[in-house]
């Protein structure tokens, strides 16, 4: 999985994509041309993310969660 | 309508319909097809990997790839494979051949993509997937549809000539003609009417015939 580890840790790419989410709320679009990574790759990423409860959705931007806002203090 | 529904039903894609929807396990992770919505996207079978063709084939995928990514186009892999199959054979091309796979593979065990995009040729192999490569659109439509069979590895300047060309056609509403190359002259569509084909002659277009013009696009078209 390219942003969340089996053990449900976000990996190198997990945690590129959450700190690119630190201050404020993004499309994936956004978050593509923030981070450099291919947009496919970002919207897998953050499917995964929020599956695994670090990002949430609403009407298609990504905020942090709790948890994605804790794992980057 | 019937044959047409009859033909999805059976998996067999169709040139301008949308493409079949998956959601598959890649060496990337799970991905859609929606993942890449606005994207061109080449999705590309091969029978096996640890093969030979399919080797020189992935190397010279991998050598278009920053072309391809300048167009907005991805590529996609496919084979019934495993992902540990995959990523033992892409980690052997990079050590052996030191080429690095940057694009994902699907790893379509039960076939189920496969079946979808008629990948599957029970006269080639009836376990493996013939090389397939589909050219999807940013609005997930097919636009192209190459079949090869076992025995032969595809030529990738056709792959980026031919996504050239759906672009070229998309932007200015023209044609391309055989063997077309960027920066050539383009084909004018076809008149409809009697009238259009006579005004056709007048318009300054290099013309065979009526129904063979030619143009020249701007610079950078």
């Amino acid at each position: 999985m390219p942003c969340v580890s089996a053990d449900g840790k976000p990996t190198s790419t997990g945690m590129a994509t959450l700190k690119s989410l630190k201050d404020e709320s993004l499309t994936p679009e956004e978050v593509s041309s923030k981070t450099g990574q291919p947009l496919f790759r970002v919207r897998s990423g953050l499917r995964e993310l929020k599956n695994a409860g670090f990002v949430e959705e609403r009407e298609g931007r990504f905020t942090l969660s709790e948890a994605g806002k804790s794992i980057l203090r | 309508m019937i044959n047409e529904t009859k033909d999805e039903e059976k998996g067999l894609p169709i040139l301008g319909k949308k493409a079949p929807d998956f959601e598959a396990l890649t060496t990337q992770g799970t991905l859609r097809l929606s993942d890449y919505k606005g994207t061109w996207l080449i999705l590309f079978s091969h029978p096996a990997d640890f093969t030979p063709v399919c080797t020189t084939e992935f190397i010279a995928f991998a050598n278009i790839y920053d072309e391809l990514r300048k167009r907005n186009a991805e590529l996609l892999g496919l084979s019934v494979d495993s992902v540990s199959s995959h990523i033992a054979w892409i980690r052997n091309v990079e050590e052996k051949m030191g080429v690095k796979i940057p694009f994902p593979i699907i790893a379509d065990l039960n076939k189920e993509v496969a079946t979808k995009y008629g990948m599957i040729h029970p006269e080639q192999s009836k376990t493996e997937t013939v090389r397939c490569v589909f050219v999807i659109d940013p609005e997930s439509k097919i636009r192209a549809m190459l079949y090869y069979p076992l025995t032969t590895g595809r030529n990738m300047n056709e792959i980026v000539r031919l996504i050239d060309a759906l672009q070229t056609t998309d932007k200015n509403k023209v044609a391309t003609p055989a063997n077309w190359k960027p920066g050539e002259p383009v084909v004018v569509p076809p008149p409809a009417t009697a009238e259009q084909a006579e005004e056709r002659l007048k318009e300054g277009y290099a013309c065979k015939d009526w129904y063979l013009c030619m143009k020249k696009l701007p610079e950078g078209e």
